[in-house]
Formats: structure tokens, C-alpha cells, sequence
């Protein structure tokens, strides 16, 4: 996928101005929060589980290259085929390698982050197959050709109006041409139309939760089963995953899928969960014939060992975007690449470089909302400032930026200068705001009074001078 | 003292000094003290937040324990100045200095037991929960408690005092269009209580809120905490003339 993440700010203001995004924003931003504080609260034993989920990943990071080879071991035993793909470009070569072995024309896939990191459709598509979004908002985003603008739920940034529009527009030639309104009547359209397609598809390819070494399954939770449809019903399944996706038992998955779901929705755990290992068994009643795993790196070995390795921890709940207030004002598009929010603030200036994604990380106020609700208490703020200082050493930061801190640092280095300067513009402001008590412009603040009024100080000095004033 | 109340509003440096001489304490304000470093921190630039968090810690030796009247401050001294030194004696100055510092509310109550308050203010009153002292330093229920032992006072909750006013330090210059959409939900959240007074405990918050309440006409006044506990709750609001009430 193109990235649209160096324009942060234009994209954040077209957002802000998107009457309909701005409307589901403001349903998204209570529903989420709202269910995962209940999903919480009702499991007394949830700040612990959200120990044991960070000591979990922590090991399997420590161990990943052992956990990695075991799980291909694994898989390799049970008759599938494991492939390495070092970046996106190897992950797009490998599956379509794959697909045309079957001589497919159709993929069915259930809902992947990575297949869109590694922007798989548009390959797909490019050799002249279709790929067919199952999960419905990945489908109706596909049909309105967006990326997703949420990990979780994809289409989070539509009505209900404009999915219906949508709908209308592209099922009139199979036949419907009633522009529906309830929710349910739009999502039998979809499933109806879908299920033609599952049976039709060649391959299907599914992403992974979780990768189990002691096991060689992949894990996946859906609310929709359209995974198991995707995995089942075609001859070929391919499971796309990247490195960090791996665990080492399943006794870890089960402590792993009872935070997910409670983080992801508030749900105690999804609609379906579901193992796959291997191919399908003499006297299967189904599976798919041949299985692959494709596990992608794309960058992420470059972050073990270093001070951002905590950010590989995530199992990709979303909760750090439910609960941010930046996403929640301008909604995931914004953020200009695959992963928004916070988590994205701090994977994407890795994945696709910090020249390109350096706003990123330096849109947050460092509220901790997303670290308080993180299930694998992943230090989301820290990391986002591990990121401020690389672009600091390597003098990306925006020169205004750079000038205004240098000018202030050599102040707050010399404290009697300091006191000076800062009993005067006191003494200026207080007097030329005296009869408002406020500016409605300030030099130089801009940025504050295009939207707020400044409190000027009241008369009577600092509080370092009337201080001196009153001991003396 | 905080760099933006020395600058902006004294009074809540009163305010604090005359809380913590009531509940029993000797209060030094050592004079070289300067700003404890955040702006660089959340730059970027560590190599001069770390000049000046040595600056900090030479200025507070020596005492028993360090106070400020923010929970962002406080925050500061307490959780990420250890972080910022590799050199060992640096490193443990850094600690010592953190084991002593605290967040203004959460001493008065959490380390000096303070239950209650002889103040007195006529009005229905909203808080907000600053983001650090929120989560960095627990600071929640300190300042209910001894709101709740003012005369007169009624708190109205907001329906989400822990959602951040899009201050953030710089954020708000750097992203004002975002950061002006998140204090436009805050203020009408705070409208909602039908108070006539917001409350909180980190200038920069109060400042934000307070301006832009004002620049959509709201008369909501904004205070410090500090200033009502201490009984000042009689001076003209943030952003509000002198003579006015």
C-alpha cells in the first residue's frame, strides 16, 4: 500500500472536516472503551493474565529464532510447507507462486494485516487473480477500494448510509437492486453474495493470531467464520503470518486469546476460534489439500535486541486506537499507512522508514491512554519517544522545532538569565492583557490562538519575584 | 515551582505553599531551579533533557522531599528521570531525587494523611484528570477527597474526566487542529456537568481548557485545585481580568 503518512497533517485535516467519519468516531469512541472496561471488570484476574500475556511474548521473543524453527519442524511433520520471506516483495513472490501452481483464479482471504502490509491484492490482481474479501468490512472497504482504517474493524469509518450506497452500487448487476437500511438485511446481502465465492475460490489465505510451535497450528479468531470457510472449503490454504506471531504452546494461547478478545471488543472471546494444522488427514471429512505458511519479517528482526523490541509484544487488539483521543478525533485513514493509532505510531516508522512516518510518533500527547489498556502492556508512549530521539540524532525534526528548543534549552541552562527573561515577558503580558485578562492573538502563538484564547498572567510578577519579595 | 505557574499564574504556587505549611511542612523554593526538562524530553533532544535534569538535582539536594503542583512535573521527577543517566552516580542521584518527589495532591493525602481542608467556595465545580498525574502517578481520588471536605462545593463528574484535553505540551502548537478537536469534545463534556467552575491539577491542561472555554464564550471559570483547597478561590479565574470574579 502506498503510504499516504508524510501528509499526516493534511490528511488529519480532512478528516477532522469528514462529516460522516466524524460521526461514526463518535460512536466508535464510547462502544469500545465502554465493553472493554465491563469485559475487564468482570474477570478479577485480568491485570494478571495481562502479566503472564507480556511474559508470554517477552519469552517468545527472547527465543524466536528456536520457537520459529520448531513450529516449522511441526509443520513441515504434519505434510505443509513453511516459506521464509524476508521482505514483502519475497512474501508477494511466494504466494503468487503458490496461487498459480493451482492455477487459481480466485483467493478467498479472511481478514489479514499483513496481507495488507505487504499490499497482496493489488499482486494478486496484478497476475490476473481475484482476490475476494470475506470479512465483511474488509469486503465492503474492498468494494469502495480503501484501505482498512481500523486493525479490527476495518470499515469502523463508514455509516451505515454509505455501506448501504455502496451495496446498491455494486450487488444492482447480481440482481439486488433495493437499497437496503436495516443492518441484518445488509449483511445477508453480503453473505449471500459471499458464499458463491467461498465456493468458488482455488486458494484460500488466511493471516494467524497466534503460530504455535509446540503444535505447528495457526490460530485464528474471527467473529464471522469466514476463516473457516476460507480454510476449509478451498483445495489450497495459505496461512500468511509474520516472525513475532509465534508462541510456544498452547496452554500460552489460551492466557493470550482471553486478553485479545476482552481488548479487542469486550468480548470474553471471540465468535470462533480456530486451529489449523496441517493439511487434511487421510479420512478427514474436509481441509484443504496442501498447506503453507508464509512467515513474513519485513523489517521486524532489525527491532530484537534494541530498545523497540517491546513493540512486538502486540497480538493486534486495536485497543490502543479505541482509547486513543487522537485516532478517535481523525480515525485511521489519517495515519497514512496499514497501521493506525498508536501501535501504527510506533510499527510504522519501522516498517516503511521514520523520514516517511516521522509525524507519527510525534502526534500524541503522551496521554498513556493506549499503555493503561494495552494487553501486553506494551510502553506505547516510550517507544513513541525512542522514535522522537532517533529523528532528533538524525536531525529530521522540523527546524522551527529544533531552533525554538535550542533557544529554550540555552535559558533553562542558565537560570539567572532565565528569571530575567521570564520576569519580564510576565511583566508584558500581564500589563498588555490587564483589561481582558486573556489575548485573542499572541505573536509567535499561533498555533494556540488560531483556537484559544491565552490567560494572561495577572499583575504582580512572577511567582519567583513575589516569592523573594515575601521572604525578604 | 513549575515553569508555567511561575510564569502564568503565581497564585497556585501560593496556593500549594500555604496547603503544605498548614498540613505541617517547612517550604523552601530553592531559587536556581529552572524548568525540569519535559519540552526536550518529549523532543527528543535527551542530551539536553539530561543537562538540565542534573540541574534539577543539584538544586533539590538535600531535601526531604520534593512537591509540585503537577502531576506532569512530578511525573517527570518521579518516573523518568532515572531512565535518562547510564553513569551510575548520576543514575542514583537520579532515584534519590524520585524517591522524594511527589505530585502535590497525592502527598498532601497519600504521604501527609491530610483528610480535610478549611476552605470554603460557593459553587458546583467539574475535575478533570490530567493525563500524568492520572496514570503515571494514581492521582484520582486525593483531590475528591479533600474537594469533598470544601464548604459549599458540589462536584458534577464529567462523562469522561479521564480523556486527555489535547494539551500535551507542544502537541498543541505542533497538531493544533487535533489537539483544538479534542479540548472541543472536553468542553462540551464539561458544559454537560452544568458546573460553573473546572478544576484540575496541571496548569498546562487548565490553560488549554481555559482558553478555549473562553473562546466559544462559555463562563465556566478554571482554577487550579490548589487555589479552592487553599481557600483563594475568591481570585480572578485563569484568563479572567483582575477585579473579576
Amino acid at each position: 500500500m502506498q503510504s499516504t503518512a508524510r501528509d499526516f497533517k493534511d490528511n488529519a485535516h480532512a478528516a477532522l472536516v469528514d462529516p460522516n467519519l466524524q460521526d461514526s468516531l463518535a460512536k466508535l469512541k464510547v462502544g469500545f472503551s465502554e465493553r472493554r472496561r465491563q469485559a475487564a471488570e468482570r474477570l478479577p484476574e485480568f491485570e494478571a493474565l495481562r502479566d503472564r500475556a507480556r511474559d508470554i511474548k517477552n519469552h517468545a521473543l527472547a527465543n524466536l529464532d528456536f520457537y520459529l524453527e520448531e513450529f516449522e519442524r511441526k509443520v513441515t511433520a504434519l505434510g505443509g510447507h513453511v516459506h521464509w520471506a524476508p521482505s514483502a516483495e519475497d512474501a508477494r513472490r511466494i504466494i503468487g507462486e503458490l496461487c498459480r501452481s493451482m492455477g487459481a483464479r480466485t483467493v478467498a482471504k479472511s481478514k489479514s494485516m499483513v496481507a495488507e502490509e505487504i499490499a497482496l491484492n493489488e499482486h494478486l490482481e496484478a497476475l490476473g487473480i481475484a482476490p475476494i474479501e470475506t470479512d465483511l468490512g474488509e469486503y465492503i472497504i474492498q468494494l469502495r477500494h480503501e484501505p482498512p482504517s481500523h486493525i479490527i474493524a476495518p470499515a469502523v469509518h463508514l455509516t451505515k448510509d454509505q455501506v448501504a450506497d455502496t451495496f446498491l452500487e455494486h450487488h444492482r448487476k447480481l440482481g439486488f437492486t433495493r437499497r437496503l437500511t436495516e443492518r441484518n438485511d445488509l449483511v445477508a446481502e453480503a453473505r449471500y453474495v459471499l458464499r458463491q465465492k467461498f465456493l468458488d475460490a482455488d486458494v484460500g489465505l488466511t493471516g494467524a493470531n497466534f503460530l504455535v510451535a509446540e503444535t505447528g497450528s495457526s490460530m485464528l479468531v474471527t467473529n464471522e467464520g469466514n476463516a473457516d470457510l476460507s480454510n476449509t472449503l478451498p483445495r489450497m490454504h495459505i496461512v500468511l503470518a509474520s516472525i513475532e506471531k509465534v508462541i510456544p504452546t498452547l496452554e500460552d494461547a489460551a492466557v493470550l486469546l482471553r486478553v485479545l478478545a476482552r481488548s479487542a471488543t469486550g468480548q470474553e472471546s471471540s465468535a470462533y476460534t480456530t486451529l489449523n494444522t496441517g493439511p487434511r488427514r487421510p479420512g478427514d471429512l474436509d481441509g484443504p489439500e496442501h498447506y503453507h505458511v508464509v512467515i513474513l519479517d519485513n523489517g521486524r528482526s532489525a527491532v530484537l535486541g534494541t530498545e523497540m523490541q517491546d513493540m512486538l509484544r502486540c497480538i493486534r487488539c486495536g485497543a490502543c486506537m479505541n482509547h486513543c483521543p487522537v485516532y478517535g478525533a481523525i480515525g485511521g485513514h489519517a495515519y497514512g499507512w496499514v497501521y493506525p493509532g498508536p501501535i501504527g505510531a510506533v510499527l510504522t516508522p519501522q516498517l516503511i522508514g521514520v523520514e516517511e512516518a516521522g509525524n507519527l510518533p510525534n502526534a500524541s500527547t503522551f496521554c498513556g491512554r493506549c499503555e493503561s489498556v494495552c494487553p501486553v502492556r506494551i510502553p506505547l508512549p516510550s517507544l513513541m519517544r525512542h522514535w522522537r530521539e532517533r529523528e532528533f540524532e538524525r536531525h529530521l525534526t522540523p527546524r522551527a522545532v529544533r531552533q525554538g528548543l535550542a533557544l529554550w534549552s540555552f535559558l533553562a541552562r542558565r537560570p539567572r538569565l532565565y528569571r530575567r527573561l521570564t520576569g519580564l515577558a510576565n511583566r508584558m503580558l500581564a500589563l498588555f492583557g490587564r483589561a481582558q485578562g486573556r489575548y485573542r492573538t499572541l505573536p509567535l502563538a499561533g498555533g494556540w490562538t488560531r483556537f484559544r484564547d491565552f490567560p494572561a498572567p495577572p499583575p504582580g510578577g512572577t511567582f519567583h519575584a513575589q516569592w523573594r519579595g515575601r521572604r525578604s | 515551582m513549575t515553569c508555567l505557574v511561575d510564569l502564568f499564574r503565581p497564585a497556585i504556587g501560593f496556593a500549594a505553599v500555604k496547603l503544605l505549611e498548614e498540613a505541617g511542612c517547612t517550604v523552601e523554593v530553592p531559587p536556581l531551579q529552572v524548568c525540569c526538562g519535559q519540552p526536550a524530553y518529549n523532543s527528543g533532544d535527551r542530551a539536553t533533557t539530561r543537562a538540565i535534569a542534573a540541574q534539577v538535582i543539584d538544586a533539590f539536594e538535600g531535601y526531604d522531599a520534593v512537591v509540585a503542583p503537577s502531576g506532569s512535573c512530578g511525573g517527570m521527577l518521579s518516573h523518568h528521570y532515572p531512565g535518562l543517566f547510564d553513569d551510575p552516580v548520576q543514575k542514583a542521584r537520579a532515584e534519590n531525587l524520585a524517591s522524594r518527589s511527589y505530585e502535590l495532591m497525592s502527598f498532601l493525602v497519600d504521604v501527609l494523611g491530610v483528610t480535610k481542608v478549611a476552605a470554603q467556595y460557593d459553587g458546583r465545580v467539574t475535575y478533570h484528570d490530567s493525563c500524568s498525574g492520572l496514570r503515571e502517578l494514581g492521582v484520582k481520588q486525593q483531590p475528591r477527597r479533600l474537594l469533598a471536605s470544601v464548604g459549599g462545593l458540589k462536584l458534577s463528574e464529567m462523562e469522561s474526566p479521564e480523556v486527555c484535553c489535547g494539551f500535551g505540551g507542544t502537541f498543541c502548537v505542533k497538531y493544533p487542529e487535533i489537539s483544538n478537536a479534542m479540548v472541543g469534545e472536553k468542553s462540551a463534556d464539561i458544559a454537560a456537568t452544568g458546573a460553573d467552575t473546572l478544576l484540575a491539577g496541571d496548569l498546562g491542561c487548565l490553560m488549554n481548557m481555559a482558553g478555549k472555554l473562553q473562546r466559544e464564550g462559555s463562563a465556566v471559570r478554571v482554577r487550579h485545585v490548589a487555589e479552592v483547597l487553599a481557600g483563594m478561590g475568591d481570585q480572578a479565574a485563569i484568563g479572567e481580568p483582575e477585579g473579576k470574579r
